[in-house]
């Protein structure tokens, strides 16, 4: 310990971990302040929830990196129905099903849906630059995409049903988590070999707490470019496929496939 | 078996004891999201009329998942105590409620192995928060591994030191933080992110040794799969309890990767390492309504009565602790405040009745309608219904499961208001080390010694 005294000892701990300790306490209670970072926090994670997805503002970004799109919705036709019944946020709306239909050109590789799910900040702030990190990898292996979807009350297996529907081998699907106290950007990306309604989160594989001050944008984008050519190659995803892309990062090829990495994000 | 209830012109009429017993239920969005909920708020009240006059011998033998069909039914039929259910056999549910309002605390410990969950369950639904309180108050559980949990005017509390990517120093900053408020006493428990061998050897380990260092009487515990623990023991690592997540239905268990089998080898091979110096409660299990439902494995049967079914499997292993994880699950379960709070008090209640050591993680999700005021009530509410345990995390912020739960200070404000002690052996050792005076009020500046323990600062990276 030498010399260092007990306060910068506690200092030094909260700086070991992004837990909240050392937060000092006032009789049985936390002091002031923490109860309004606190506060604070819980109202930006509100927010992120019942925030709508800014569906025009996603499409032109995805459009600005070249892409078509779709807009589709869930069969929930709002955030309260959409809370209490996840089922209808794995269906799609009838429109939905029409709008894809129509947008649906010949069988594809990959099928992407940009979903609102539990974070439309999320969504917001980090689909459009993953996008954007991903294609020059997706492009750079010659797979054909489908028009992106934007889904507005989305679950995650509505995925299934727009890859089914956009006849494509797989679906990615970037989704706005459940927002954390201190992640209230969180996305989550669910790669579906195969796609079509009826299958089980076991089939999938997921990359989480993607976010800048999380798993970042460039190593999630090569960790789903990964997977991707993976669950082309060997025709699965979920269980039977381990997430083994660290091995594939120390090797040489992290700057090919990651195109020109975009390192300010 | 038809039950009828007529109001007025009005008969309401239920198809048997599955129906029932699901449209008796207080309302909830699991109940509703499964189509098993009451249509309207009379019809509701119409189905707690009718469960009132159901004979409890009924409830034991009708199963409401088949005997063939599931073998957590199995386990709570033929593990049965005839004699501990005969002064209650002749009760209807309705009486059972009148008899558990004035039964003692020994009655209620003599009738817990003849409390079947369905009867559990079935009371539960007639009775008001205050009944669950009262009741539950008097039914004491008390288990022993390093400690004594569960004595009256005890609560003990879980440290919860979780770290996003199970950093051993930011697990050990926070272990030491929440030491220094008096907490862990029912265990430092860690859910981990990793669930290999290796990951949790090392956890093990730290903690084992973080224990060992200051002699702090308590037990620790890396929250992995049963079957990653079983293999840590086979290789010699520090196992003190066996966590396990369970549910109510064979085939929910069987979506968590569990079968009863499982678990009694890993409660024998734990019970083999002879590690708890005052008792052999080497088990501790989570719940949570809605776990059946979300593993579409609830046979049409409410989410409470199943919920209640996991406490019987965790009965058969005597566990040293059992808690409801109440608001993890999310609004499609429980919707708002109203809903964890009254779930939270359900829980607790049918697990004391069934003689189970019953915690609750008194928590909630940002997606679903709750806040702090709604965590406050129900920790409230559970501290004078005599819970066994809550848990402790730092600020109340779970960085690594994103949800919110009670935190140091919230325990401190528990013992404040009622007068809740922490388990005798914890308190002694807070004493003795300067960390607490003889009524286990913290002292300023006593946690300093636990610093030597403290990890060095990160290297710049």
């Amino acid at each position: 310990m030498s010399g260092e005294d007990a306060e910068a000892i506690w200092r030094r701990l909260a700086a070991l971990t992004p837990a909240r300790i050392a937060l000092g306490r006032v009789g049985a209670g936390l002091p002031t302040q923490e109860v309004l970072r606190f506060g604070l926090a819980h109202a930006q994670a509100r927010d992120a929830v019942h925030t709508e997805l800014d569906v025009d503002a996603v499409r032109g970004g995805i459009e600005g990196l070249g892409l078509s799109t779709v807009t589709v919705a869930s069969a929930a036709p709002d955030r309260t129905t959409y809370l209490r019944r996840p089922d209808l946020g794995r269906r799609l709306d009838p429109d939905a099903a029409a709008a894809l239909a129509r947008a649906a050109d010949g069988p594809v590789d990959l099928a992407i849906v940009v979903a609102d799910g539990l974070s439309a900040r999320a969504v917001h702030e980090n689909a459009v630059p993953l996008l954007a990190a991903l294609l020059p990898a997706v492009r750079g292996s010659g797979w054909s995409l489908g028009p992106v979807a934007v889904a507005r009350q989305a679950r995650v297996a509505l995925g299934d049903a727009v890859g089914a529907a956009l006849r494509a081998r797989a679906v990615a699907v970037l989704i706005g988590e459940r927002p954390g106290l201190s992640s209230p950007d969180s996305l989550g990306l669910y790669l579906t070999f195969g796609p079509r309604p009826g299958r089980s989160d076991a089939e999938r594989n997921c990359l989480s707490n993607v976010r800048a001050a999380g798993l970042t944008l460039d190593l999630a984008a090569f960790k789903l470019h990964w997977l991707i050519g993976q669950a082309l190659t060997r025709g699965l995803t979920g269980v039977g496929l381990k997430d083994e892309s660290d091995r594939a990062l120390e090797g040489p090829m992290v700057g090919a496939a990651l195109g020109a990495p975009d390192r300010s994000s | 078996m038809v039950y009828r209830h007529v109001v007025g012109p009005r008969s309401w009429v239920f198809s048997g004891l599955p129906e029932l017993m699901a449209k008796a239920s207080p309302p909830r969005s699991g109940d509703r999201l499964a189509g098993l909920a009451a249509e309207c708020a009379e019809e509701t009240v119409a189905a707690r009329w009718c469960l009132a006059e159901v004979p409890l011998a009924d409830l034991v033998a009708r199963p409401l998942i088949p005997y063939e069909d599931d073998d957590v039914t199995r386990l709570i039929l033929d593990g049965h105590d005839v004699a501990a259910f005969a002064p209650i056999a002749h009760l209807t549910v309705g009486d059972f409620r009148e008899f558990l309002l004035t039964a003692s605390s020994d009655t209620l410990a003599a009738i817990a192995p003849g409390v079947t969950p369905e009867i559990a369950a079935a009371v539960s639904k007639i009775m008001r928060n205050q009944d669950l309180i009262l009741v539950a108050r008097k039914a004491r559980v008390t288990t022993r591994f390093r400690n004594t949990i569960g004595l009256p005017g005890t609560l003990a509390v879980r440290l919860q030191p979780n770290h996003p990517s199970d950093d051993p120093a930011g697990i050990t900053a926070a272990i030491l933080d929440g030491l220094s408020y008096g907490c862990g006493d029912a265990v430092i428990g860690i859910n981990p992110v990793s669930d290999s061998v290796q990951g949790l050897t090392g956890l093990l380990h730290l903690l084992d040794e973080l224990i060992g260092r200051f002699a702090i009487p308590t037990q620790g515990c890396v929250l992995t799969h049963v079957t990653t623990t079983l293999e840590a023991m086979n290789r010699g690592v520090p196992v003190d309890l066996v966590f396990q997540s369970i549910a109510g239905t064979q085939a929910a268990n069987a979506s968590f990767g569990v079968t009863l089998g499982i678990l009694k080898e890993a409660h024998e091979a734990a019970l083999a390492l002879k590690r708890g110096s005052l008792g052999d409660n080497v088990m501790y299990f989570e719940t949570g309504q809605g776990s059946a439902l979300s593993a579409d494995a609830h046979h049409g049967i409410d989410q409470q009565t199943l919920e209640a079914r996991a406490y019987a499997v965790a009965r058969a292993f005597r566990p040293l602790l059992v808690n409801t994880v109440v608001g993890f699950i999310g609004p499609e379960y429980l919707y708002d405040g109203k809903e964890i709070i009254r779930a939270g008090l359900e829980d607790h209640f049918c697990g004391k009745l069934m003689g189970v050591p019953l915690g609750v993680d008194v928590c909630y999700t940002n997606h679903a309608e709750a806040d702090q005021d709604d965590m406050d009530t129900l920790l409230t509410l559970l501290g004078a219904a005599g819970v066994t345990y809550v848990m402790g995390v730092p600020g109340a912020d779970d960085v690594m499961l994103n949800y919110q739960s009670t935190s140091f200070h919230d325990q401190l404000y528990l013992r404040e208001v009622l007068g809740l002690k922490r388990a005798p052996e914890f308190a002694a050792w807070l004493e003795q080390v300067g960390l607490a005076d003889a009524a286990g009020t913290l002292l300023p500046g006593g946690a300093t010694p636990l610093l030597a323990a403290a990890p060095a600062a990160r290297s710049a990276a």
